[in-house]
C-alpha cells in the first residue's frame, strides 16, 4: 500500500535556525506511524513543517499531492487534521461550537457529524453547552481530536496527546484514537514522549534525536531494540 | 427632572452612535488587536459617497443600503491592501499605518468635496413625542442601531461565517488548522466594521452636518467608549458608548460649558478606568507567564 | 497592543560587537562620531538663516522624540500624549521669560524638572494602565491640553498664547541668532543623546527592557517595576518637556494650538518611522517631522496630509521596525552567526 503521506530530505526550520536536518518519514494508509523523541528532538517542529505552520525545505507528499508552499488552511482542507501540542481548542466557545468549526470545510451540516462524536466521547455530549475553557484536560483533548475528526481527515496528525494527562485518562484517549483508526479507517501520524505506549499501538515507529532520524522500522522492533529500552522505556 | 430625562434620552441617541463606532473598534480589535485610528474617516468618507447616492436622485434608504454594500467591500479592500503588509510587523507600525490612513481619507475628502459644510438629510421626520421628551429623530437613530445590533448578534451566533470569524479571533492557528480562511475571515471583519462605521456617520450626518473633520470628536468618544466597556467586549463596547454619550451630554448640560466639556467628560470616564482598568466588562488582559 | 519581543535591543548589538572585536573599531566608531558632530557644527555657517532654523527645529523635535522612545520604545509604555509635555516645557518656559524676565538658558533646568514632576505624576495613575487603555488615557491628555491652556489664560495668555522678546547671540561671537540657537540647541541634543545613552545601555535601560518584554518575570528578579515605570515617564517627560522649552525659545512664540493632538501623534510617528527602540532613530525622527509635511506640500497643493499619510504608510511597509531599527536589524544578519549547540536546544 502506498503511504498517505511522505516526507522526503526535509528540512524544517524554526526562524533562522535549522532545526529538523533532512529527514524521511512515511506513513502508511490506514496504520499508525509515531515519532519518538526527547525534548527538542524536532518532532513538533515536522508536524508543524507538515501542516505549512513552518519554513520547510524537502519533498512533503499527501495523497499524491505536493504540500510544498500550501497555506495551513488549505492543507487542512486536504484532508489532515492536526490536533496541536496544548490541544489549541477555542477556549472561549462552547463544546458544540467547537464540534461545529471542525465541520467547516466539510459540506453540509454538521449535526451527523457532532452526533457520531458524541457516540464515541459520550462525556463531550454531557457537556455539550459548556465553555470549552471550562473541561478538564483530559476533556479537552477529547474535544480536540473530536474536533480534528470532524474534518472527515484521511490523515489525523496528533502532536502529544498525552501531555499533562493522568495515566488513566492517556488510556481511554489512546483506546479511542486506535478504535477510530479503525472504524473511520483513518491514517494516523502520533508525536509522543510516552514512547511504551505508543509504540504498543503503531505500526511504524521513527526515532529523532537533535533533528535527524537515528532509528526507524516497525514499532514491534523499536520496542525490543535494547537500547530504545534503555534510554525511553526505562528497563 | 423633565430636562433631565431629555438630556439622558438625547445622551442616549448620540450614544447610539458612539457605541456603533465603537462596536466596529472592538470587532477590528478582536480580530487584529489592533486599534483602527481611521475608523472615524472611513466612516465619514462612507457618509459622503451615502450623500452623494441622495444628491444624484436615489432615495434614502436606497443610497442607505448601496452605502453599506460599498462600505463593506471598501473595508475588505482596505484590509486585503493597505493593513496585510503589516499585520506581521510590530504593532506600532500597524498603528502607524492607521494614522497614515486617517490623513489620506480626511486629505481626500477635503479635496473631493471640500471643507464646507453640508446638509444631510435625515430620514426620520422632525417631531417631538411624549411632550417633548424625545425627537422621532433620536428615535430612529436609536431604532436602527438596535436593529443594527440584533443582526450582528444573529450573524455572529448562528451562521457557520460568525462562528468562524469568532473563531479566527481568539485563536487564528487553531482555527487555520480547521481550514478556515483567517486572511479572509479579517478581510470580512474589516468589511463588517467599515459598514457599522458607515451607519454611526450617516446616523450623526444630519445632527453634525457633515464635513471631513465630522467624525473626529465621535472617534474620540467612540474610543473612550470602547475603553470603557472593556475592549475585548462587543456588549462592553456598546453599553459603553452608551454611557460616555449620556455623560457627555449631562456634563455639557449642567457642568460646564462647551470648551472644557470633552476634557471634563474623559476626566470622569478616566477615572472609571483606574478603578476597573479593564473596563466595565473587559477581560484582564491575560499573561502567559 | 504589546511591544514586547518585536524590538529587541537592536541598537546596543552593533556596540557590543564593536567591543568584542577591540579597539581598533571602537575607535573608528568615535572618530565617525566626531566627524558627525563636527560637520554638524560647521553646517550652520554654510546654510541660508531659514535651513539653519528648519534644522533646529529637526533637532528639537529629536530631543522631544528621544523622549518618546525612552518610554514607548525602551519601557513599552504606549503615549499618544507626549504633545502635552511638550507643551508643559514650552509654558514653563515662556513663562519665566515673559513674566519673571529669565534669561532663555536659565529657563532649561525649570521646564526640565517640571516636566519631570509632571511625567512622575502621570506615571503613578499610569501602572494601573495597560495597552489601549494607556493609549486613551495618554490620548486625553493630549486632547485636554489645548482646551486647558486656553482656560487658565491668565497664565498662558489663552487663545493669544505669549509673545517672546526674540533671544539674541551673544555680541562678541558675531554670528546670527539662528545659528547661535542651532548651536545651543545642538549642544542640548549631543547631550540628551549621551545622558539616554548612558542610561539605556546600562542597568536602567536592561531593567526597563525587561519589564517591556516580561513585566512578571522582571518583578520575580527584584526589579521594582513600578518605580522603574514612574521613572521612565518621568524621564521621558524630562526630555520631551526641554525641547519644549527650546522650541518656545528658537520661535519666540506659544500657543494653544501649536499643541493640538496632531502634535502628540506626530511624535509617534516620528518615533516609529526612525526607530522607537533606537537612539538615533530620534533624529530621523526629527528630520521626518519636519520636512515630510514640507516636501507633500510641494507635491500635492490639493491634499498635501495624503501624501504624508502615504508617506507613512510607505515607511512602514518598507521599513517596519523604522530606519535605525531595520537597518540595526540588517547589521545583526549580517553579522556571523555564533549558532553552535545553545541556540539549537531552544526548539524542538
Amino acid at each position: 500500500m502506498a503511504p498517505i503521506l511522505e516526507l522526503r530530505a526535509v528540512k524544517a526550520f524554526y526562524g533562522h535556525s535549522e532545526v529538523v536536518h533532512g529527514i524521511d518519514v512515511a506513513v502508511e494508509e490506514g496504520g499508525m506511524t509515531v515519532l519518538l523523541g526527547a525534548n527538542g528532538a524536532g518532532k513538533t517542529t515536522t508536524l508543524r513543517a507538515i501542516c505549512g505552520m513552518v519554513r520547510s525545505e524537502g519533498e512533503i507528499v499527501f495523497a499524491g499531492q505536493r504540500l510544498h508552499r500550501r497555506s495551513t488552511e488549505a492543507i487542512a482542507a486536504l484532508g489532515i487534521a492536526h490536533v496541536p501540542e496544548g490541544r489549541g481548542t477555542f477556549t472561549g466557545l462552547t463544546v458544540e461550537e467547537n464540534l461545529r468549526l471542525g465541520g467547516f470545510t466539510r459540506a453540509g451540516r454538521p449535526d451527523a457529524g457532532i452526533r457520531r462524536m458524541f457516540g464515541y466521547f459520550p462525556i463531550l455530549g454531557e457537556r455539550r453547552r459548556q465553555q470549552a475553557g471550562a473541561l478538564s484536560g483530559g476533556e479537552q483533548q477529547m474535544l480536540a481530536i473530536a474536533r480534528a475528526l470532524m474534518m472527515a481527515p484521511r490523515l489525523l496528525v496528533l502532536d502529544e496527546p498525552s501531555f499533562g494527562l493522568a495515566p488513566r485518562i492517556v488510556e481511554d484517549i489512546f483506546a479511542i484514537v486506535e478504535r477510530i483508526r479503525r472504524e473511520e479507517r483513518v491514517s494516523v501520524l502520533l508525536v509522543e514522549q510516552n514512547a511504551s505506549l505508543a509504540l504498543e499501538l503503531a505500526d511504524q515507529a521513527y526515532l529523532l534525536e537533535t533533528g535527524y532520524v537515528v532509528m526507524s522500522g516497525p514499532a514491534k522492533t523499536l520496542a525490543d531494540d535494547p537500547q530504545i529500552r534503555r534510554s525511553y522505556l526505562g528497563y | 427632572m423633565h430636562e433631565l430625562l431629555q438630556q439622558i434620552f438625547s445622551g442616549l441617541a448620540a450614544g447610539a452612535v458612539y457605541a456603533s463606532l465603537a462596536l466596529a473598534l472592538v470587532m477590528i480589535y478582536r480580530a487584529t488587536d489592533l486599534v483602527n485610528f481611521a475608523q472615524g474617516e472611513m466612516a465619514m468618507f462612507s457618509t459622503y459617497v451615502a450623500w452623494m447616492l441622495v444628491n444624484a436622485g436615489l432615495p434614502f434608504w436606497a443610497a442607505f443600503a448601496l452605502t453599506l454594500a460599498v462600505s463593506f467591500l471598501g473595508g475588505m479592500t482596505i484590509e486585503r491592501i493597505v493593513i496585510r503588509p503589516v499585520e506581521n510587523a510590530p504593532v506600532l507600525a500597524a498603528v502607524v499605518v492607521t494614522i497614515g490612513l486617517l490623513l489620506i481619507f480626511n486629505a481626500l475628502a477635503g479635496w473631493l468635496f471640500t471643507y464646507t459644510l453640508q446638509e444631510f438629510p435625515s430620514p426620520f421626520p422632525d417631531r417631538t413625542l411624549f411632550g417633548a421628551l424625545m425627537t422621532t429623530r433620536d428615535l430612529g437613530v436609536i431604532g436602527v442601531t438596535l436593529a443594527m445590533l440584533l443582526l450582528l448578534f444573529l450573524f455572529f451566533r448562528f451562521t457557520a461565517t460568525g462562528l468562524a470569524m469568532r473563531a479566527a479571533a481568539q485563536n487564528p492557528e487553531s482555527a487555520r488548522l480547521c481550514g478556515i480562511p483567517v486572511g479572509r475571515m479579517l478581510a470580512i471583519g474589516w468589511g463588517l466594521a467599515a459598514a457599522i462605521g458607515a451607519v454611526a456617520g450617516i446616523m450623526v450626518a444630519p445632527v453634525l452636518f457633515l464635513d471631513p473633520n465630522m467624525m473626529g470628536g465621535v472617534l474620540l468618544y467612540a474610543f473612550t467608549g470602547a475603553l470603557l466597556g472593556g475592549i475585548t467586549s462587543p456588549v462592553g463596547a456598546v453599553v459603553g458608548g452608551l454611557i460616555v454619550g449620556v455623560t457627555e451630554n449631562l456634563v455639557g448640560a449642567y457642568l460646564i460649558a462647551s470648551q472644557l466639556k470633552l476634557t471634563v467628560a474623559l476626566a470622569l470616564i478616566v477615572l472609571v478606568l483606574v478603578f476597573r482598568p479593564n473596563g466595565l466588562f473587559g477581560a484582564a488582559i491575560v499573561r502567559r507567564v | 497592543m504589546t511591544m514586547a519581543e518585536d524590538f529587541a535591543i537592536a541598537s546596543s548589538e552593533p556596540l557590543a560587537a564593536g567591543r568584542d572585536r577591540g579597539f581598533a573599531v571602537g575607535a573608528w566608531r568615535s572618530i565617525a562620531i566626531l566627524a558627525l558632530i563636527a560637520a554638524a557644527v560647521a553646517l550652520p555657517f554654510t546654510l541660508s538663516n531659514y535651513h539653519v532654523f528648519e534644522l533646529t527645529q529637526v533637532m528639537i523635535y529629536a530631543i522631544a522624540v528621544l523622549g518618546l522612545n525612552i518610554l514607548t520604545g525602551y519601557n513599552g509604555q504606549i503615549s499618544l500624549g507626549h504633545g502635552g509635555f511638550f507643551a508643559a516645557g514650552a509654558y514653563t518656559a515662556a513663562i519665566l521669560m515673559h513674566r519673571y524676565g529669565v534669561p532663555y538658558w536659565a529657563t532649561l533646568p525649570p521646564a526640565a524638572l517640571v516636566c519631570f514632576a509632571l511625567g512622575v505624576l502621570f506615571g503613578l495613575p499610569a501602572l494601573r494602565f495597560e495597552g489601549p487603555y494607556l493609549a486613551l488615557v495618554t490620548l486625553a491628555m493630549a486632547v485636554a491640553t489645548p482646551q486647558l491652556l486656553k482656560y487658565f489664560d491668565t497664565w498662558t495668555g489663552g487663545q493669544q498664547g505669549i509673545n517672546l522678546i526674540k533671544v539674541q547671540a551673544p555680541a562678541v561671537l558675531g554670528i546670527g541668532r539662528d545659528r547661535w540657537l542651532y548651536l545651543v540647541v545642538l549642544v542640548v541634543l549631543l547631550v540628551s543623546m549621551r545622558v539616554a545613552a548612558n542610561m539605556l545601555h546600562g542597568r536602567t535601560g536592561r531593567a526597563l527592557v525587561a519589564i517591556r518584554d516580561h513585566p512578571i518575570a522582571a518583578a520575580a528578579m527584584g526589579i521594582d517595576v513600578a518605580r522603574y515605570k514612574t521613572l521612565a515617564f518621568g524621564t521621558s517627560s524630562l526630555f520631551t518637556g526641554v525641547a519644549g522649552a527650546l522650541s518656545a525659545i528658537v520661535i519666540g512664540f506659544v500657543a494653544p494650538e501649536s499643541f493640538t493632538l496632531f502634535l502628540s501623534l506626530s511624535f509617534l510617528v516620528g518615533s516609529a518611522v526612525g526607530g522607537i527602540a533606537t537612539i538615533s532613530g530620534a533624529i530621523v525622527g526629527g528630520f521626518f517631522i519636519e520636512f515630510v509635511p514640507n516636501i507633500a506640500n510641494d507635491i500635492s497643493d490639493a491634499a498635501p496630509w495624503a501624501i504624508y499619510g502615504l508617506t507613512m504608510l510607505l515607511f512602514m511597509y518598507v521599513m517596519p521596525r523604522g530606519v535605525v531599527g531595520s537597518l540595526a536589524g540588517l547589521v545583526q544578519r549580517l553579522q556571523p552567526r555564533r549558532l553552535a549547540a545553545g541556540e539549537d536546544q531552544k526548539h524542538k
